[in-house]
């Protein structure tokens, strides 16, 4: 018993000490922490300039807390539950979409904006949220094909379907998102990539079993990691994610097939759970600051939409094609639209399928 | 079977072991950025993870939330197994351990999202009150699977004698029993600790509000490939457990050694 | 009266049982006859048991963790004998068995990772001894040996605990009775460390069924597990009726290897 007794001495001396400390790191890194002086950021990893997040808190005096989510399903998800409090938060297109239909966002006060006009109105005014007002583009990319070009020959891929070719044996690894693998096979036959006709969904589902002698796996952010290692030397995968490859391996190379692919387009939206309004508009204007907006876009990676950015940015970054392609692949380009509940359950028991085929 | 070849095989066993960690911790003294290549020795990414008051603060949650979900975990599955010690009834009591046993082998992402359904249902804030509930409520079955056989061990009648002897139920309790089962606390109360750090799944479904535990941080790092600094956080993690492993181990050699004076 | 004091001590516990263990099983058992618009519906279920799809992974993941369960048990079993044969040192042993579960799975996994890639330390290996480069990562065999190493304390924690009881006059009249080593080892041994093989089993099989990270990073998810559809149903699709559906299947095979490996009495 007494052995008992003071281990649990032990555990609670210990706790309080563990607790006095983190407060004082906490009170130490926020410095002066007003209550209301906050804004709660809900982002993708690793998708803002951590430099841009201290400029903002020593310019306004609100201190910015990030918590970070790896899928837009998982994102709403805390939403809905209702839980949580976030004031700020960047989904992808058709989860605009989807969020707006569910009433989960509130409407942003575009009188508050003071930089609109600098948005390339190429990204405004999209299906998906038409008159933009529930959301404000942050980046935007494409779907491509990245490969090594010590494994490769420069040209010798250029399409989608060239992925099938019996060359690529157990050599492709693929990113593991619904909506962008079927892209692929639907692409590759012609087809819109938000077709919602179940025989031509069928047709891609079969093309894409036909493809997976050539996969070597399914994964996701684990792509960059393995393309940099060469542990695979041909990858499907998102614009910002080759560009952080190629800076760490210059032997790899992205492209997007002038066929046509997927644009995707993150934006700023206001959670219906939103708190300190001051805060969001305060932030909203900051970032898009042309000259925080070019930062930002020089370490995220990912394309930027805003016009007065992409004029400060290096000219060979902005002529590179492979991240702000010619306007003719732009027109071949398509964004996601949310397509229903039952079209989308239809592509995940599909994929699903494709996923445990093995051939 | 010789006594050095049992050794060997130890060895080998350990070897396997701890290679994951040791390759972890090697890499942590790489100047590189990767996993992928060692470069040059050098402590940056030590210096990085002091400079790192985020992460820290991460660590001492992490570590706060372990400590305090196993103490109440221990405190409550204890008891509890106390309890399903003496019901006479089979059938209760294997209704009870089933209902136990449950939580032990139901797939975490099943946990934690019930848990999720659950705290939606009673508008509980997320964050580090929902993630402590959650860690106590998972760590509970193993306490009480760790406690029990210790429990069958202690016989009927050692207890009657106690009482016989004069001694208050309250006296038997902490005179009598939890003396008796304390090997199977602290086991109890070290599994807890292991599930609770070990926890990834859970503590995904169930955070929220910027409160993070350091497994659902590395989770959220790997999009950008793990940080070498996260690297240097095992390597000092792992120094600090080694340090407590050694005192541990010579402090039960000398209780042994008193023992057998005695 | 004692009876009574235990009874309150004890009502945290069951206060425990009824939140935490009964309420959420029914709220996933409600789940899984809702469809994605919450209306009621038995097609999750005709949906698993109709369509091959499921059918196949139920199938691929019972064979994955009978493989995982088995290795575990032969590597296991030694580890823990041996353990228990070092009197003065077998606390600490199991200390170091336990341990490295305190480091993070998903950091062990991308040490993995680093271990088993196309330039990794086993490659490099090979290569120096002249075998040649072979690609690990993305195997099933890879996927296994990986399971093994995070579920193997789980299962020689149980065991040992059997082994350290056993009382070993008994082992000894059995050699007294002149009975051979095997004949020792199946005939009294076995059977008296039966209980601590059990719960492994238990501890070890169901999860199995239901891994998932490692599925991606080390399986690169050509091995599904229902673990993996589980997660994919309630993070990236939504579709929590499914979900659920797949888990209450999980919760009865649950029950059903507890019963059969219940001690008999």
């Amino acid at each position: 018993m007494k052995k008992l007794g003071s281990a649990l001495l032990g555990i609670i001396v210990l706790c309080s000490l563990l607790c006095i400390f983190n407060f004082n790191l906490n009170r130490n890194t926020s410095g002066a922490r007003e209550k209301e002086k906050v804004l709660n950021l809900f982002n993708w990893g690793d998708y803002i300039d951590p430099s841009l997040i201290k400029k903002f808190e020593r310019q306004t005096g609100y201190r910015v807390t990030i918590q970070t989510f790896d899928s837009n399903e998982s994102m709403i998800e805390k939403i809905r539950q209702g839980g949580t409090t976030y004031d700020l938060t960047m989904p992808s297109e058709y989860m605009v979409e989807k969020m707006r239909k569910m009433n989960l966002l509130k409407p942003i006060n575009h009188r508050k904006i003071r930089n609109l006009n600098q948005i390339d109105p190429l990204f405004l005014n999209q299906s998906f949220d038409p008159k933009n007002r529930y959301s404000l583009p942050y980046f935007w990319g494409t779907l491509g094909i990245i490969y090594n070009d010590k494994f490769i020959k420069p040209n010798s891929i250029k399409h989608w379907k060239d992925l099938w070719s019996s060359k690529y044996k157990n050599a492709i690894l693929l990113i593991d998102s619904v909506r962008d693998v079927f892209a692929i096979s639907l692409i590759s036959q012609n087809q819109s990539i938000n077709t919602t006709n179940l025989n031509i969904l069928h047709q891609a589902e079969e093309k894409l079993v036909k493809l997976t002698p050539n996969i070597k796996a399914i994964v996701a952010d684990e792509i960059k990691m393995y393309m940099e290692q060469e542990e695979g030397y041909l990858a499907v995968d998102w614009s910002g994610e080759a560009a952080e490859m190629i800076s760490v391996n210059p032997h790899l190379h992205y492209f997007v097939p002038e066929e046509g692919s997927n644009l995707w387009i993150d934006s700023f939206v206001i959670p219906r759970t939103a708190k300190h309004f001051d805060a969001i508009y305060k932030f909203l204007n900051f970032m898009s600051e042309p000259e925080n907006a070019a930062q930002n876009a020089k370490y995220v990676g990912y394309s930027t939409p805003n016009r007065g950015a992409k004029k400060i940015l290096p000219q060979r970054v902005v002529q590179q094609r492979a991240f702000y392609p010619s306007d003719q692949t732009m027109n071949h380009l398509a964004t996601y639209r949310d397509l229903g509940a039952k079209i989308v359950e239809e592509y995940n028991d599909l994929y699903l399928e494709f996923k445990m085929a093995r051939q | 079977m010789s006594k050095f070849k049992n050794c060997f095989f130890l060895f080998f066993i350990f070897l396997i072991l701890y290679l994951p960690i040791f390759y972890l911790i090697y890499y942590s003294f790489s100047s590189g950025n990767n996993i992928a290549k060692f470069e040059n020795f050098s402590w940056q990414h030590y210096l990085n993870l002091f400079a790192d008051r985020r992460l820290i603060g991460i660590v001492l949650n992490t570590i706060l939330i372990a400590l305090i979900s196993a103490t109440i975990a221990t405190a409550i599955g204890t008891f509890g197994a106390i309890y399903l010690n003496d019901l006479t009834r089979p059938w209760v009591k294997n209704l009870i351990l089933t209902l136990n046993n449950i939580l032990i082998v139901s797939p975490d992402v099943i946990i934690g999202a019930s848990f999720l359904i659950l705290y939606s249902a009673i508008k509980l804030h997320l964050g580090f009150w929902s993630v402590l509930i959650s860690h106590i409520a998972f760590s509970i079955p193993i306490v009480v699977l760790m406690v029990l056989p210790k429990l069958k061990e202690l016989t009927r009648s050692y207890i009657d004698a106690a009482y016989d002897l004069g001694a208050s139920s309250q006296q038997v309790l902490t005179r009598v029993i939890l003396p008796f089962i304390s090997s199977g606390i602290f086991s109890g109360f070290f599994m807890a600790l292991t599930y609770s750090l070990d926890d990834f799944a859970v503590t995904f479904f169930v955070t929220g509000n910027g409160f993070s535990t350091l497994s659902v941080e590395i989770y959220a790092m790997a999009r950008r490939g793990i940080s070498l600094e996260i690297n240097a956080l095992t390597g000092i993690i792992f120094f600090i457990i080694s340090i407590a492993m050694v005192f541990y181990y010579f402090g039960s050699q000398r209780d042994k050694k008193q023992k057998k004076v005695n | 009266m004692a009876k009574f004091k235990h009874f309150l001590v004890a009502a945290p516990y069951y206060l425990w049982i009824g939140l935490f263990v009964i309420l959420p099983i029914g709220l996933i058992f409600i789940y899984s006859f809702h469809d994605l618009n919450g209306h009621f519906t038995l097609n999750n279920y005709l949906n698993f048991f109709k369509n091959s799809t499921y059918l196949l992974m139920a199938f691929n993941s019972l064979c994955f963790a009978i493989i995982i369960t088995f290795i575990s048990l032969i590597v296991a079993y030694p580890i823990a004998w041996i353990i228990s044969k070092f009197q003065n040192s077998r606390d600490f042993l199991i200390l170091l068995v336990i341990m490295p579960m305190w480091i993070n799975l998903l950091l062990k996994t991308y040490a993995f990772i680093g271990i088993f890639s196309r330039n990794g330390t086993l490659n490099n290996l090979l290569a120096n001894l002249g075998l040649g480069r072979h690609q690990f990562l993305f195997t099933d065999i890879a996927f296994i040996l990986v399971a093994v190493y995070d579920q193997l304390p789980f299962m020689i924690l149980p065991i040992y605990n059997s082994v350290i009881a056993i009382n070993h006059s008994l082992i000894n009249a059995s050699y007294d009775l002149g009975a051979s080593k095997t004949q020792t080892f199946w005939r009294i041994i076995v059977p008296l460390t039966l209980p601590g093989i059990k719960s492994g089993v238990q501890a070890i099989f169901i999860p199995s069924l239901s891994l998932f990270m490692i599925t991606r990073l080390i399986g690169g998810n050509r091995v599904i597990t229902l673990g993996t559809a589980i997660e994919e149903h309630f993070l990236s699709t939504m579709n929590w009726g499914m979900g659920s559906t797949i888990g209450v299947i999980l919760i009865i095979a649950m029950i059903l290897i507890m019963l059969l490996t219940k001690e008999s009495k």
